[in-house]
C-alpha cells in the first residue's frame, strides 16, 4: 500500500547545466538570493520540497478506493478503535527510591551545575555540567572560563550522548577475551618490569596540556630513564608549532584579542569555529560587529579560504582560493607589507584590487589589525602571518604570543614517525597507547598498523574498542571526562581542574590512574593524583585554593605568560600547487573521527553544506563542469600514489580546483552509529601531506546517495519576492540610519478584523542577529540536547523527516561561482496570529497568555494540519517511534532532560522557546513573589551561541536586552506580509566591505 | 411494481426496535461500569515495604509534614525522606521494632528503600509542589487527611478535570500560607466567605489566574 518514491530521483537525471544557471542569475534584478542549485535549476526534487509540506511521503493510495471499500475500511477501523478504548491497561507500579543518606547539596528535583572542561586536541573549553541527582544531562558553557565565555560548540553539546554511548568500551580485553583490571595492571607491570630501565617502553599520548599528566610522565621518565614518550593528536596544531619556530625560533602560540582588531585578514583560518580559542574569538569578534545602530564601528574581515566556513559566512570579503593560492597570497601580502619572505606573485584568483585594498586596510589599521593563519595552512603561512603581525605592530595589541600551553611542545607528525620507526626496528618492546587512535589516524605512509604487529606487548586505553584497541594486544576502557578527575589547559594556558559528575559508567579508568599503576600504585584514584599534584604546587591555604579552583572551573593566575618575540626573515618554501588540489579538513562535527559514534553529530546538517551522515568531496560548480561530475558521483582522488574513492558534492563557494574532503569518516571500529558511514580520507595523508596537496581526480561509474538538507523546509520565494534574507552594507545603513532601505524594501499594510490580544504578564520574544550568526549550528545540537529531540537516521533524513526543532537555513547571494552566504537560524517563530492554531481539530496547538504558541503533545492526534499550514515549516512530526520510550532499553535515555516530555510516534512537535526553562523561572519567581528578571530565562540555543546572535527575553520588561534589539532599525520579521506577527524577529545582516571594492557579483 | 418489503418485514422492525432498546440499556450499563472502574486506585491503601503509620507520626508524635517531605517548599517534588531521616529518631526509639527491620537493613547495607508511589501523575504533567504550597494550597486540599491515615491512599482522582476545577477558580480552594501545613484547617463553611478569602489571597499572593489555565503551565 505504501509506495515510497525512490530516495533519490536525481540519480537518473542529467547533470545540471551550470551555464544556464549563471545566465539566469545574471538576468535577475536587485539582490539575488537563492537556496540551492536545485532551486535555480527548478528541479522536480526542489519543487517537491517547496510545495509539499510532506514531500517524499507515502504516495496516495495508488488504485483509488471506491466509496464502498472506503466505508468498509472506515467502519472496520472505527470498530477496532472502539475495542481498544474498552480497557485501560492498569497503571504500572512506580517506585520512589530516596537516598539512604541524602547529600546535603542535593535537592531532589533541582539540578546542580558543576564546572569542568572538555578538551579538543588537548585544549580545554570550560563547561558547566548539569546534573539531575547525579545524572549529567546537559553541558553549558562556563562564563568564567577564558575559552568558553559561556558558549559551547556543537560537539560539546553532544558530549553527553557520548557519555552514555552503549558502544563505548566496557571491558578490558586481550586475546579476544574479557579480562579484569587487575589482570591488565599485572600484565602491564610485568611487561614494563621486564625492560631494564624502561629500555623499549614507549608511551603514546594525545596532545598533553594536563599539568598532572605531564608530571606523571616526568615521574615515569625518572623511574624508567630509557622509556620514550611520544605524542600524536590529529587535532594538535602541528603547522602552527613549526610556523612559530620558523618565525620566532620559539615555542609560542598566538592568542588574539579581537576586541581590539579593526581589520582582520584570515589566511585560511576558520577561527570562529575551529581550533583552540574559537569560542572566545567568536565572542570578541561579534562584540566588534554587532550593529544595532548605524554609528557602530564595525570591524572588517577579509577571509581567504578554500571551502565555505562559518567564518566565511560573516566575512566582508571572502575569497575562495585553493590551498596553494592561499600560501601564495600570504606571501604576496607579506612582501607588500615589507616582510622578507619567499618570493611570490599574487595568485590569479586574488584580484589585485582586493590585495591592494587589503594592504591599504592593514596599513591604515596598523597595530589594530591582525592576520590569522588557519590550522590547516602549511607552516610557512603561520610564519608569514606572524611576521606580518610583527610588521604591523600588532604584537601586544591584537595578538600576543604566549608560551605554549603544551606540556612538551612537539611536532606530532614527527613524533608518530619516530615512534613508528622505532617500532619497526624492534626497539619498542612495550607500547602503551593512552587515548590516541593512531591505527586510524596516523599518516598513511608510516604503516603504523603493520609496525604495531612487531611490538610484542601493546596496551591501548581508550573510550572505544576502536581500530587501535583491536590492533593492540591489550585494551582497557578509558573513563569519559565527565566520569573522572583531571586537568587541562586552555588555548591561553589557563588551567582547569576537571571534576567528575558520575562514577565511570562502563568501568573505565583515567589515564592518570593507568600511569599511576605503571608507577607502582594501582590503587591511586585520579582524585588523589590530581589533588596531590596541585597540593605540591600551591603554598598557602590549599583547601581554599582547591575548592575555589574546582568550583570556578579555572585555576587563577595560570594563563601562559607572553613571550617577547622578534620576527626576522621567513625562510621557507611555498607549497607546490597543482591544477587540482585536495584539501583535507577535520569534520566540523565528528572532528578527527573521535566523535564519530555520536548520532547527534552525525545527523547535524554541517554548516553551509547541510550534509548529514556522510563526508563528501566538495567541488565548485566550475570544477564539477571541468571534471564532468555532479553531486553523488563517486570520484577517485589520488595523492602521491594513494587514492580514496569519495562522492562529490557540488558546493557553490568552493575554490576553483580545490576538493575539500573531511577526515573522521569511514570508521571500521567506532561503534554501531559510525561504522561504514562516509569514506576514510586518512589514506591521503602522509608525512609529506598534512592537509593539502596536488591531486588527480577521475570519475568512477558509481554513485553514492548524499543526504543534504539544504532543500528541506524551503520557504517559497527565496529571492526578491518575499525578502526572507535582508542584507546591506554599513555604508547603506549609515545613509539611512533610522530606516535602512534594505530592511523594509516593501511596505506592508496592517489590516485585521480583530483587536490584538493584550499580553499583560510576561511577553516572550526572540531576536536573531544575522550580522553575527556564523551558522556554526551549536544551537541546533543544544536544542536537541535540551529538548530530547531524537535522531532518525540517514534514510529518514532523506525523507525530510529530521526532527531538529531549530534548523539553520543557509542562503546564497550573488553568482553560483562566487556567492556570499547568509545563515538564518529558524526556530518556531511563535506567531501571535499563528496559522497552525485554527486548523488543529483537537486544540493541541494553542496560544498561551505569554504569547507562546504551545504544543500539547498529549492532545495531538497527528493530523499534521498545523504543519501543513505553517509558512515557516518549523513543525516536526514523529512518523515513527523515533524516541526511546522504554527508559530501561538503552542507557542513552539517561541523557534525556527530565523536564521535557519524551514524545511518542504520531505526535507533532516544535520549538517551545524552551518552555520548561520559562516554567522553572516562573515558579521560582512566584515562590519569591517577584517578577522574572532579564536573562533569568536563557533558551538552550541562546546559551550555546558563541557569538550571542540569539537574544531572548520579556518584551514587557522595560529596558530588557531583547527590547533593545527589537528597537534596532535592522529588526524585521519573516514573511511579514502574512501578518502572522512572529515573536521571533531577525536583524538584517550588515557587512562592512571596503568601499574601494565595489562588488561585481 | 412489486412490493419492496415482504409482510414479515413488520416483525423485523418490531424486533429491531426492541433489540435496539436492549442494546442501549446494555451499552449504558457497561459504560457506567467502565466509568466506575477504579483505575485511579482511589481510596485504596497502598502497602509499603515499611508499614509507616502517618497518623502515629503526625498526631501522636506531632511531626510537621516538612520534617520528612523537606523539599516541598523549594522543589517540584516534596520528596520522600532518606533512610537517614528515619534514623534520626529510630536510632534511639523503638530500635527493636520488627516493623522497622527494612529501615535498619537499609541503613546498614546502604541499599535504599523502594517505596510504592501513591500519587502518580502522567509523565507529560509537570506538577510543582513549591509553587502550590507557597501560594496557599494546603497539603490536605489534594492529599486529604493524611494525618488520620494509617496507610496512605488517594483521596482525590487527580485527573486533569480535577486539577482544572481549582485552576479555573482558585478562590474556592485557597487558604492563607500560614495554614498550608495545618491538617486540621477548616475552610469557611459559607462558600461566599471562602470566595472572599480566596480573592483576597489571590491579590495578596499576586496569583496570575489567567496563567493557571494555560496548557504550558503544566505541560512541557
Amino acid at each position: 500500500m505504501l509506495d515510497v518514491p525512490p530516495m533519490n530521483p536525481h540519480d537518473e537525471e542529467e547533470r545540471p547545466d551550470f551555464a544556464a544557471l549563471r545566465e539566469k542569475l545574471a538576468s535577475k534584478q536587485g539582490p539575488a538570493y537563492w537556496r540551492s542549485l536545485g532551486e535555480l535549476a527548478e528541479t522536480e526534487e526542489f519543487r517537491e520540497f517547496l510545495t509539499k509540506e510532506f514531500p517524499r511521503q507515502a504516495a496516495p493510495l495508488q488504485n483509488g478506493l471506491d466509496r464502498r471499500d472506503f466505508l468498509k475500511l472506515l467502519g472496520a477501523s472505527m470498530a477496532l478503535a472502539g475495542l481498544t478504548a474498552c480497557a485501560r491497561p492498569p497503571l504500572p507500579e512506580e517506585k520512589i527510591v530516596p537516598y539512604v543518606r541524602g547529600p546535603a547539596e542535593v535537592t531532589p528535583g533541582k539540578p546542580l551545575f558543576y564546572a569542568t572542561a572538555v578538551t579538543y586536541g588537548g585544549f580545554a573549553e570550560g563547561v558547566l555540567a548539569e546534573s539531575h541527582q547525579g545524572r549529567p544531562t546537559k553541558l553549558e558553557g562556563n562564563p568564567d572560563h577564558p575559552a568558553s565565555r559561556g558558549a559551547t560548540s556543537a560537539a560539546t553539546q553532544a558530549e553527553v550522548l557520548s557519555l552514555y554511548d552503549p558502544d563505548r568500551s566496557s571491558a578490558v580485553r586481550s586475546g579476544g577475551q574479557e579480562r579484569s583490571w587487575d589482570e591488565f595492571v599485572d600484565a602491564v607491570q610485568a611487561a614494563v618490569q621486564a625492560l631494564p630501565g624502561g629500555q623499549g617502553l614507549a608511551v603514546l599520548t594525545e596532545h598533553v596540556t594536563s599539568p598532572t599528566l605531564a608530571d606523571q610522565l616526568r615521574r615515569l621518565q625518572a623511574a624508567f630513564p630509557q622509556a620514550a614518550w611520544y605524542q600524536w593528536d590529529p587535532l594538535h596544531p602541528d603547522n602552527e608549532v613549526v610556523g612559530m619556530r620558523l618565525a620566532f625560533g620559539a615555542d609560542v602560540r598566538p592568542v588574539y584579542d579581537l576586541t581590539r582588531a579593526d581589520v582582520i585578514v584570515s589566511l585560511g583560518a576558520d577561527f570562529l569555529d575551529r581550533g583552540p580559542g574559537r569560542l572566545a574569538y567568536a565572542r570578541d569578534f561579534a562584540q566588534r560587529r554587532r550593529a544595532l545602530t548605524a554609528d557602530t564601528a564595525m570591524n572588517r574581515l577579509y577571509q581567504l579560504e578554500s571551502s565555505p566556513s562559518p567564518t566565511g559566512v560573516v566575512a566582508d570579503h571572502r575569497l575562495a582560493l585553493k590551498p596553494s593560492d592561499i600560501a601564495a597570497a600570504a606571501a604576496a601580502l607579506a612582501s607588500r607589507l615589507g616582510v622578507n619572505g619567499p618570493a611570490a606573485t599574487a595568485p590569479s584568483a586574488l584580484p589585485s584590487a582586493v590585495l591592494d585594498a587589503m594592504v591599504a586596510d592593514l596599513q591604515a589599521a596598523g597595530g589594530n589589525a591582525v592576520v590569522i593563519a588557519g590550522q590547516e595552512q602549511p607552516p610557512v603561512v603561520h610564519a608569514l602571518a606572524a611576521a606580518v603581525n610583527a610588521a604591523l605592530g600588532a604584537v601586544g595589541n591584537t595578538v600576543t604570543y604566549v608560551q605554549s600551553p603544551s606540556a612538551r611542545p612537539a611536532v606530532h607528525a614527527e613524533e608518530i614517525a619516530a615512534l613508528t620507526a622505532a617500532m619497526r626496528s624492534g626497539q619498542v618492546r612495550t607500547l602503551l597507547v593512552l587515548g590516541a587512535n593512531p591505527v586510524y589516524t596516523a599518516p598513511a605512509d608510516l604503516g603504523f598498523a603493520e609496525a604495531l604487529r612487531s611490538v610484542p606487548f601493546s596496551a591501548h586505553v581508550g573510550l572505544y574498542y576502536d581500530e587501535t584497541g583491536r590492533a593492540c594486544t591489550w585494551h582497557a576502557p578509558q573513563a569519559h571526562f565527565l566520569e573522572t578527575w583531571g586537568d587541562a589547559r586552555a588555548f591561553d594556558g589557563t588551567a582547569t581542574i576537571q571534576q567528575p559528575l558520575i562514577l565511570p559508567f562502563y568501568g573505565g579508568k583515567s589515564h592518570h590512574e593507568v600511569l599511576e599503576a605503571l608507577l607502582g600504585d594501582p590503587e591511586a584514584t585520579a582524585y588523589d593524583v590530581v589533588r596531590s599534584y596541585w597540593q605540591g604546587r600551591y603554598a598557602g591555604d590549599f583547601e581554599a585554593f582547591w575548592r575555589e579552583s574546582v568550583f570556578r572551573g579555572t585555576v587563577s593566575d595560570t594563563a601562559a605568560p607572553a613571550v617577547p618575540v622578534s620576527a626576522g626573515a621567513v625562510n621557507a618554501e611555498l607549497p607546490q600547487g597543482g591544477d587540482l588540489e585536495v584539501a583535507l579538513v577535520y569534520d566540523s562535527a565528528v572532528l578527527d573521527g573521535r566523535l564519530a559514534n555520536n548520532g547527534w553529530l552525525q545527523e547535524l546538517p554541517r554548516p553551509i553544506t547541510k550534509l548529514t551522515w556522510d563526508n563528501a568531496a566538495l567541488v565548485s560548480p566550475r570544477t564539477a563542469e571541468r571534471l564532468g561530475v555532479d553531486t553523488g558521483r563517486v570520484v577517485t582522488i589520488t595523492v602521491g600514489g594513494r587514492s580514496v574513492d569519495a562522492p562529490v558534492l557540488v558546493q557553490p563557494g568552493q575554490a576553483e580546483g580545490a576538493l575539500t574532503l573531511a577526515l573522521g569518516y569511514g570508521r571500521t571500529a567506532a561503534g554501531s552509529v559510525a561504522d561504514g558511514v562516509g569514506v576514510d580520507a586518512y589514506p591521503l595523508r602522509s608525512t609529506a601531506v598534512s592537509f593539502s596537496a596536488p591531486a588527480t581526480v577521475s570519475a568512477t561509474g558509481r554513485r553514492h546517495q548524499l543526504v543534504v538538507t539544504q532543500e528541506h523546509h524551503a520557504l517559497e520565494g527565496t529571492g526578491e519576492a518575499r525578502h526572507i534574507v535582508r542584507a546591506g552594507t554599513l555604508a547603506e545603513y549609515r545613509e539611512h540610519p533610522d530606516h535602512p532601505g534594505f530592511v523594509h524594501p516593501v511596505a506592508h499594510h496592517e489590516a485585521d478584523l480583530y483587536p490584538d490580544f493584550a499580553y499583560e504578564g510576561y511577553k516572550w520574544g526572540m531576536v536573531i542577529d544575522q550580522t553575527v550568526c556564523t551558522g556554526c549550528s551549536a544551537c541546533v545540537v543544544a536544542c536537541q540536547a535540551e529538548n530530547n529531540i531524537p535522531i532518525v537516521g540517514k534514510e529518514q533524513v532523506a525523507r525530510n523527516r529530521e526532527m531538529h526543532w531549530l534548523r539553520v537555513d543557509n542562503y546564497y547571494g550573488g553568482s553560483i561561482d562566487d556567492p556570499t552566504f547568509y545563515a538564518q537560524p529558524m526556530p518556531c517563530q511563535q506567531c501571535e496570529k499563528a496559522p497552525c492554531e485554527p486548523v488543529c481539530p483537537v486544540g493541541a496547538t494553542v496560544h498561551d497568555s505569554e504569547g507562546l504558541n504551545v504544543m500539547v503533545y498529549n492532545r495531538c492526534v497527528g493530523t499534521r494540519y498545523c504543519s501543513n499550514n505553517c509558512p515557516y515549516k518549523v513543525r516536526r512530526f514523529n512518523y515513527l517511534q523515533f524516541a526511546q520510550l522504554d527508559t530501561n532499553a538503552t542507557p542513552l535515555s539517561l541523557a534525556n532532560n527530565p523536564d521535557v516530555t519524551v514524545r511518542s510516534r504520531g505526535v507533532m512537535e516544535k520549538c517551545t522557546y524552551c518552555t520548561q526553562r520559562i516554567s522553572k523561572a516562573r515558579i521560582e519567581a512566584a515562590n519569591e513573589d517577584r517578577r522574572i528578571a532579564d536573562f533569568e530565562v536563557v533558551t538552550a540555543c541562546q546559551a550555546a551561541c558563541p557569538t550571542q546572535a540569539i537574544v531572548f527575553g520579556d518584551l514587557n520588561l522595560a529596558g530588557s536586552v531583547v527590547n533593545q534589539f527589537k528597537s534596532s532599525p535592522l529588526n524585521y520579521t519573516l514573511l511579514e506580509e502574512l501578518q502572522t506577527h512572529p515573536r521571533t524577529s531577525y536583524l538584517a545582516k550588515v557587512t562592512n566591505p571596503n568601499p574601494a571594492l565595489e562588488r561585481s557579483a | 411494481m412489486p412490493q419492496l418489503f415482504p409482510p414479515t418485514a413488520n416483525t423485523l422492525v418490531r424486533w429491531t426496535i426492541f433489540g435496539g432498546g436492549v442494546f442501549a440499556v446494555l451499552l449504558v450499563t457497561s459504560l457506567v461500569y467502565l466509568a466506575r472502574t477504579n483505575n485511579n486506585r482511589l481510596l485504596v491503601p497502598v502497602s509499603q515495604p515499611v508499614d509507616f503509620p502517618h497518623n502515629t507520626h503526625v498526631v501522636d508524635v506531632g511531626l510537621d509534614c516538612r520534617y520528612c517531605h523537606s523539599t516541598v517548599e523549594t522543589s517540584n517534588t516534596a520528596s520522600v525522606p532518606s533512610t537517614e531521616t528515619c534514623m534520626t529518631c529510630h536510632s534511639q526509639i523503638r530500635t527493636n521494632t520488627p516493623q522497622l527491620q527494612a529501615v535498619f537493613e537499609s541503613w546498614e547495607t546502604g541499599q535504599p528503600i523502594a517505596w510504592n508511589r501513591v500519587h502518580d501523575l502522567a509523565d507529560f504533567v509537570y506538577f510543582d509542589h513549591s509553587v502550590h504550597v507557597n501560594n496557599g494550597v494546603g497539603c490536605s486540599s489534594c492529599h486529604g487527611r493524611v494525618d488520620q491515615m494509617r496507610t496512605v491512599f488517594k483521596t482525590e482522582a487527580m485527573t486533569m478535570g480535577w486539577c482544572l476545577e481549582c485552576h479555573r477558580d482558585p478562590a474556592t480552594q485557597l487558604r492563607p500560607v500560614s495554614e498550608v501545613f495545618n491538617m486540621e484547617y477548616k475552610p469557611p463553611a459559607d462558600p461566599e466567605r471562602q470566595r472572599a478569602l480566596g480573592e483576597q489571597l489571590i491579590a495578596a499572593y499576586h496569583i496570575d489566574t489567567d496563567r493557571l489555565i494555560q496548557c504550558s503551565t503544566c505541560h512541557r
